[in-house]
């Protein structure tokens, strides 16, 4: 069975150390923030300018001028700090984010990834993407292993519009754990009853797999 | 030194056809409500924004591209704001897409006295095209200018008579390096106090770079994502 998005957010939330400052981008990264294991003390980073960042307020506890990088009401965790935008991009651009988890529309065998457009069809923006993969000292992928058609987002070289090179370095996907090596992905882990051979099949990039691949326990 | 004026159309009654503004806030935190609000009354055209996002249909800058108010939109994110997207689509609205710690620190390097910066974003993107590249410990970094505005509109939540001010929470996101970097900045506050009245070790702007000041009216402050969880 292919991971649903919290199991992918709940294997991401393992790769947590104690004492990480971590950044979570907009949709399963976000997910991330309800599994954070217990014993780890970690400090989550919100671009728009706020570290220490908790949990959704009870009903009619929202504040406007309290919000997360995904526009959505939030609380403060005790020890918190506010800063400028400036400060924000500062501190990431300057190595003091131990951790990025973002998402994905298509990963590269090289590192590279592709998040923000899709010429002719959809012009958002990379909001702060493109500064964080540019600087972030560790970065995961939370991304779905193929597209709707089956086809693979895991590529030789990505045909979206990048976002960032050579900068990711482990993507949990919906089928499987993988690191962005010099020799391409290297198959570490898969979802509970997804063969190894299912995840080469969904894997355009080069794939590297060696020995026993351990199945992910939930 | 005293740099209040009566109201949001005081305020801005100087912009003209073609300015370029930057318009502080991130999503609708922290916008400048009245001015956005006395920009659509006034019903100037052909300018040119410089904001992290581009507002909703009906809110925030969204009520200045409803009016097609707006020539040029330099943002990061404009993902929530379907009007924005028939503009350009059409080809009505000239959009420039940047990384948003790129758009801090352009707006930052201005009120810095620095004409340009080089950050890593964008390195082997699209948004590298045309800039210099340039490698410090083996490491590639683009060349950033700063940017130049006739106009910065910000938000705080206090400020006083001289132009001081204190922003609350995360509704301090863009508004401080943005306060630095208009030719002429306005400041729309909650709470406009007196000068001696707040407390000089907690102003997050300093007055010398606020030319205009007022107190706004009727926030709504409206919330983008509500998001909440139950009790126990």
């Amino acid at each position: 069975m292919a991971l649903t998005k919290e199991q992918i957010a709940q294997r991401i939330a393992r790769e947590l150390k104690d004492g990480y400052y971590v950044n979570l981008g907009i949709g399963i990264p976000t997910l991330v923030a309800n599994y954070i294991p217990a014993g780890i003390d970690v400090v989550l980073q919100s671009e728009n300018g706020l570290l220490g960042m908790g949990p959704f307020p009870f009903e009619g506890e929202e504040d406007p001028d309290l919000i997360n990088a995904g526009k959505q009401t939030i609380t403060t965790v005790p020890g918190s700090a506010f800063f400028d935008s400036a400060l924000s991009f500062g501190m990431i651009r300057a190595g003091k984010v131990d951790l990025t988890v973002l998402g994905a529309m298509e990963v590269s065998e090289s590192g590279d990834i592709a998040n923000w457009k899709i010429p002719g069809k959809m012009v958002k923006g990379m909001g702060g993407a493109m500064d964080l993969v540019a600087s972030a000292r560790n970065i995961i992928v939370a991304m779905v292993h193929s597209n709707p058609k089956g086809e693979s987002k895991l590529l030789p070289a990505c045909t979206l519009p990048l976002t960032g090179v050579k900068c990711v370095k482990k993507i949990v996907s919906d089928l499987a754990v993988l690191d962005v090596t010099p020799q391409g992905f290297r198959l570490l882990e898969r979802a509970p009853g997804v063969s190894v051979e299912e995840i080469k099949s969904k894997t355009a990039g080069k794939l590297t797999v060696e020995g026993d691949i351990p199945e992910m326990k939930f | 030194m005293n740099k209040v004026v009566a109201s949001a159309d005081a305020a801005i009654s100087d912009i003209k056809d073609g300015a370029v503004i930057m318009l502080g806030g991130f999503g609708l935190c922290g916008i400048p409500e009245n001015c956005i609000a006395a920009l659509v009354k006034k019903g100037i055209k052909q300018l040119t924004c410089i904001s992290n996002n581009a507002g909703v249909d009906d809110f925030g800058i969204g009520l200045m591209l409803k009016q097609k108010q707006v020539k040029k939109m330099i943002a990061s994110y404009v993902g929530e704001n379907a009007e924005f997207e028939r503009q350009l689509l059409s080809g009505e609205l000239e959009v420039e897409l940047i990384p948003q710690g790129t758009l801090a620190t352009r707006c930052m390097a201005a009120g810095y006295g620095l004409p340009a910066i080089y950050t890593p974003a964008g390195v082997g993107t699209e948004v590298a095209d045309g800039k210099e590249v340039r490698k410090f410990n083996g490491k590639e970094y683009l060349l950033e200018y700063a940017f130049e505005a006739d106009y910065a509109i910000v938000k705080a939540w206090k400020g006083d008579t001289a132009g001081n001010l204190i922003y609350k929470e995360t509704a301090r996101n863009f508004n401080p390096m943005m306060a630095t970097a208009g030719k002429v900045t306005i400041a729309e506050v909650e709470e406009l106090v007196p000068a001696g009245e707040l407390d000089p070790n907690g102003i997050h702007t300093p007055g010398i770079y606020v030319h205009r000041i007022f107190q706004g009216q009727q926030y709504e402050k409206r919330i983008e994502q509500r998001t909440i969880r139950k009790k126990a």
